[in-house]
């Protein structure tokens, strides 16, 4: 189990929900832990829950498997070397902060950035007005605008109070409601 | 007391951020640089940089590396528990619930009616990303990195992590 999500952690670029065929592979083709049904299950109360959903998947995986310590085995394996890698390479990024190239290195990488969080949030909107519709999606982006770069609210409680909205609301639009593919690349 | 907060700074994101790992970027961005001051808005760039260029969930390598950066070993091990243990304990808790409801109109329109606030903090992010790069490199630099960048992103499809790279060499060349 140990080396199935080492794999998926190493192998699965841009960020958790690309992983999830990776996951895939290994849990039900490789090891056959689950079916795609079960798979298919667990993929679905992974989004109905916050959070990263590869460490959900794997830690529910790993739980289902073999017990506690199954979980915490899987979501070490799949998160534990690339935040590694990841410390050691920012921190003697930054030791040779003062040498100009390393100085160039890091400021070429900002607008670079800035075009990958450009195509995620187009996304984040197109997908918006794809479930929600033009006029409720401008409505919900409209207030946030206002909501967040005007009065300064805490993210937090706007989004706490969506959440309690769409519970709260009365299921009658249905139809409305076309299921949206998840799964967000960056 | 850092601990209370890098374990703060990495639960609120963990605990609001429907839509995966990607989706708390932004709210963890409003944490550690807006609230607290940890990170400015370019070092933040170079971690997400990083972050897009190995493999690997892009939230708990945020919160590993953050979280490392202001409290050593335990303040990773604080960061990663507190993006991963919350939602997951809830899946393996609340599973029966969960199971009944998945299909459930009010599940997805969770997703829903929070995506356009996600998208929102994305999108000004975004332009706090081009601010800061318009600052650092001016303008001409800054536009010749994003034409640059989009069209081997989007149009040639190429892969982030050689896009990443081929911006570091870039940079260590023409901006140094």
């Amino acid at each position: 189990m140990f080396l199935a999500f080492l794999r998926v952690g190493l192998l699965g670029y841009g960020g958790g929900p690309s992983s999830i065929p990776l996951v895939h592979k290994e849990v039900v083709a490789k090891y056959k832990w689950m079916n795609d049904d079960e798979f298919a299950d667990v993929l679905a109360l992974g989004n109905t829950l916050p959070g990263p959903i590869a460490t959900k998947m794997a830690g529910y995986i790993g739980f289902r498997v073999a017990g506690v310590a199954g979980m915490i085995n899987a979501v070490f394996a799949s998160i534990t070397p690339t935040i590694l890698l990841m410390i050691v390479l920012l921190t003697s990024l930054s030791n040779f902060k003062n040498l100009d190239w390393v100085n160039g290195m890091t400021k070429a990488v900002v607008p670079v950035v800035a075009v990958m969080l450009g195509t995620l949030t187009w996304d984040f909107f197109k997908k918006s007005k794809d479930s929600l519709g033009l006029k409720a999606a401008s409505l919900i982006i409209i207030a946030s605008i206002v909501l967040l770069e005007f009065v300064h609210m805490h993210p937090a409680i706007l989004i706490g109070s969506l959440l309690i909205v769409a519970v709260l609301r009365k299921d009658k639009k249905e139809t409305v409601e076309k299921s949206t593919d998840r799964g967000v690349g960056m | 007391m850092i601990y209370w907060q890098i374990f703060l700074a990495f639960f609120i994101p963990g605990i609001i951020g429907y839509g995966g790992g990607p989706a708390s970027i932004p709210l963890v961005e409003n944490e550690v640089v807006d609230r607290y001051g940890w990170l400015t808005v370019s070092e933040f760039s170079e971690v997400l940089a990083m972050g897009n260029a190995l493999p690997g969930p892009i939230a708990t390598k945020m919160a590993g590396f953050i979280g490392f950066q202001q409290g050593g070993i335990l303040g990773a091990v604080i960061g990663v528990f507190a993006t991963v243990a919350p939602s997951l304990l809830l899946m393996v808790v609340l599973l029966g619930v969960l199971y009944r409801h998945k299909e459930s109109p009010k599940v997805k329109r969770m997703t829903n009616y929070v995506r356009p606030t996600i998208a929102v903090l994305l999108g000004v992010m975004t332009l706090n990303f081009f601010i800061t790069s318009y600052e650092g490199v001016g303008i001409g630099q800054t536009v010749l990195l994003v034409m640059g960048s989009y069209v081997l992103l989007e149009k040639l499809k190429v892969h982030p992590a050689f896009v990443i790279v081929g911006a570091l060499g870039y940079g260590a060349v023409f901006l140094g």
